[in-house]
């Protein structure tokens, strides 16, 4: 009988030589004249157990972490075809603690399937929710959004359902459906993960999302940082076209929607969705003034819902699964499941699906299994290079929109990065605003000079110039960028800084050199 | 997509340009995808392409010039024959990359916007590349690098460059 083996070809595993040790298994295989099927799945999740191979076997998906190509002759003597033992066995994947204790939803076929195989993915429920979307009224597919309570992932936390019943409500003879997979935070690859993974939930969910509003037309904008999640998504648009889930008659249903995928050009603002918009278009992503609302005049003048990937994501499963389903998981305003990105100095680094309300620590933590390096953790920063820098005192803070706010921080796209006690709280604030300088669209004043002036200002503290007066003038600063920006660049830069100041003061007390050598 | 790596073409092909831009003008918002086929296409984007996509796309030449300018992706000279992109950003700030970059200054005196003397590797910074699970991560041409460290830095640029560190 035929023994499946998976690979993944997430690009995770691909850096740490998933496509050595695929090739390794074909030729072992062919050696041994062993009957062997290799699917080329996505990830689990569990990044830092890639390359994960796994072998079917009647028990279930049996897991070997970490292999490299020299492991392969070694794993069949020790007969992992039928899931022997071996140092780099991991065990039944689906019984691990980290995939266990979470709850999968959007990413529930991720690694799972073969990304690019519709047969796999109607085998695991896709299309479900399509389908039910399709014998219902396009409002009535609105309003169960709107009941899901999903909100936003790409940062804002805006309730999707009603930016849709906006888009439906609109008369144009031309609407459109715009993913937002630019993705530019740092310690966040949910979206990269979900294309290369399982690329047909999202081209489900724009599907839903045109026929709930009336949108025809697609366009997922990737950022060029990943290539490789371009292809995939690429090729999956094709074969949903060629299997007839997109195009002039969506599954028979008599409902037009088609779609394209769009390459970015390096230029963080570009996630920022009237700068988006302004790309896709062929001009230079600078921001738009609101309103008028995207929704309302967005891509080339019509009205256009523009969501994130997780968001547009997670709609599938809501279809399928009815709203109060999904409602029930989560706390507070914030409802259903969020794809959680443990990155940074972790021993475990990876993608947790939970419901909101999960805490920094369990995340860094439990699931991290703490600092990479073994020193002390000192420091979590959530949200992206916008989101504010957290000390231990903070960690128990639940991870939900409301929460984050109340301690002066956001959620943003779910990604946390940790660090070690060697980090300096006043390099990554100079960090900060040196990102801003380098990414700023240069629309308005107190982002395109303020960052820059922001840097030397830290500067001059780090020396211990001035401190007290400099201190103050970055305090000055960051009130003239949070009041005085345009968009979130400008005005949440300072959130990062801030929160270094406010919690690690002694890093700016004294210059770097003599902390260190004091300590 | 920019396929460093691959060979370039050293001198502007006019006729070819035109024909890639015919090839794609007809999209809605043409303008990224002519630019990104173009740079694959030349391994920058030259100059003399600018009345081109104006005239194509009917727009001014200052708003063509004003896009190519505003995108971190186009050139306006061709890159080594491998671009290394180092992430620089938080998660990989937080697993040492600054060492790396410290070790490509010092040990190979590469540094990030520049091309090894030879023309074989050009050293980019890039601010994440979704690898932060695996950092410090980079990209060399159009695949990733999880997991670097001062080694596999070291043999990298010693088998891109084909110098001695
Ligand atoms: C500087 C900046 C960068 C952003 N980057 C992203 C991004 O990479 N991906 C994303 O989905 N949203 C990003 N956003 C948020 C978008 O503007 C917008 O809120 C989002 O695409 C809306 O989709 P959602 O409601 O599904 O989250 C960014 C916003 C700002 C101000
Ligand atoms: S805050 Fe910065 S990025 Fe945002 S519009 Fe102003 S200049 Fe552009
Ligand atoms: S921060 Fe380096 S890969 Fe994300």
């Amino acid at each position: 009988m035929t023994v499946r083996i998976f690979v993944p070809i997430d690009s995770s595993a691909l850096a740490v030589g998933a496509e050595a040790v695929a090739r390794a298994i074909a030729n072992e295989a062919s050696m041994r004249g062993a009957d062997v099927a290799i699917i080329r799945n996505g990830s689990r999740g569990m990044v830092w157990l890639e390359p994960l191979v796994e072998v079917e076997t009647p028990e279930g998906r049996v897991g070997y972490g970490r292999v490299s190509a020299r492991d392969v002759p070694a794993l069949f003597e020790a007969g992992f075809l039928q899931g022997g033992e071996h140092a780099a066995r991991v065990g039944k994947v689906d019984d691990l603690d980290w995939m266990h204790a979470q709850q999968r939803l959007t990413f529930a076929r991720c690694g799972v399937i073969d990304p690019l195989s519709l047969s796999h993915y109607r085998a695991h429920g896709g299309y479900e929710g399509l389908t039910r979307a399709l014998a219902m009224t396009s409002s009535a597919v609105v309003e169960e959004v709107v009941a899901s309570g999903l909100r936003g992932r790409g940062g804002a936390g805006f309730p999707t359902g009603i930016k849709w019943r906006t888009v439906a409500a609109a008369q144009s003879d031309r609407k459109y459906i715009v993913c937002n997979a630019d993705e530019g935070d740092s310690g966040t690859f949910a979206d990269r993960m979900l294309m290369e993974g399982d690329p047909f939930t999202l081209i489900e969910g724009m599907t839903i999302a045109g026929i709930a509003t009336g949108a025809t037309k697609g366009f997922v904008y990737i950022r060029s940082e990943y290539p490789h999640a371009f292809r995939t998504m690429r090729r999956a648009i094709e074969i949903a076209r060629a299997g007839g889930w997109l195009g002039a008659d969506v599954a028979g249903s008599g409902c037009a929607f088609d779609m394209e995928a769009r390459l970015g050009a390096g230029a963080y603002i570009c996630g920022e969705e009237t700068s988006l918009l302004e790309s896709l278009e062929g001009r230079r992503g600078q921001v738009r003034a609101k309103p008028p609302l995207p929704a309302i005049h967005g891509l080339f003048g019509k009205p256009t819902a523009i969501n994130n990937v997780l968001s547009l994501a997670s709609v599938p499963w809501i279809m399928a699964h009815g709203a109060p389903a999904y409602a029930a998981f989560g706390m507070g305003r914030s409802r259903g499941t969020q794809p959680f990105q443990i990155a940074g100095n972790v021993k475990r680094g990876g993608l947790v699906e939970l419901a909101f309300g999960v805490t920094i620590r369990q995340l860094v933590e439990d699931f991290g299994g703490g600092t990479a390096s073994g020193r002390k953790l000192r420091a979590v920063q959530v949200g992206g290079p916008l989101g504010a820098y957290f000390p231990d005192a903070l960690l128990d803070t639940p991870l939900d929109y409301e929460a984050m706010l109340a301690v002066k921080g956001m959620l943003g796209h779910g990604g946390l990065v940790a660090f070690d006690d060697s980090v300096d709280l006043a390099k990554q604030a100079r960090f900060a605003m040196q990102f801003c300088a380098i990414e700023s669209c240069g629309k308005c004043t107190p982002c395109r000079i303020g960052s820059t002036r922001g840097v030397e200002v830290i500067d001059k503290i780090i020396a211990g110039v001035a401190p007290e007066q400099n201190t103050t003038l970055l305090h000055d600063l960051c009130e003239t960028m949070t009041d005085g920006s345009l968009c979130a660049l400008g005005g949440l830069t300072p959130m990062p800084v801030l929160s270094a100041l406010t919690h690690f003061p002694q890093d700016f007390e004294r210059p770097a050199g003599a902390r260190h050598a004091a300590e | 997509m920019t396929m460093q790596g691959q060979e370039l073409s050293d001198s502007f092909d006019e006729g070819r340009a035109v024909r890639i831009i015919a090839g794609l003008a007809h999209l809605e918002g043409a303008m990224l995808p002519i630019l990104h086929a173009l740079q694959e296409a030349f391994g920058c984007i030259d100059p003399r392409v600018v009345p081109l996509l104006a005239d194509a796309l009917n727009v001014s030449r200052a708003e063509v010039h004003g896009v190519i300018s505003f995108y971190h992706d186009f050139r306006d000279a061709p890159a080594g024959r491998h671009v290394l992109k180092i992430c620089r950003a938080e998660s990989c700030q937080s697993m040492g990359v600054e060492h790396l970059v410290e070790r490509l200054r010092m040990a190979h005196r590469l540094e990030p916007g520049q091309t090894s003397g030879n023309g074989a590797l050009t050293i980019e910074n890039v601010y994440c590349l979704g690898q932060c699970a695996l950092s410090p991560a980079a990209l060399l041409d159009d695949e990733p690098i999880g997991r670097l460290d001062e080694t596999r830095l070291d043999a990298l640029v010693l088998e891109l460059t084909g110098a001695r560190a």
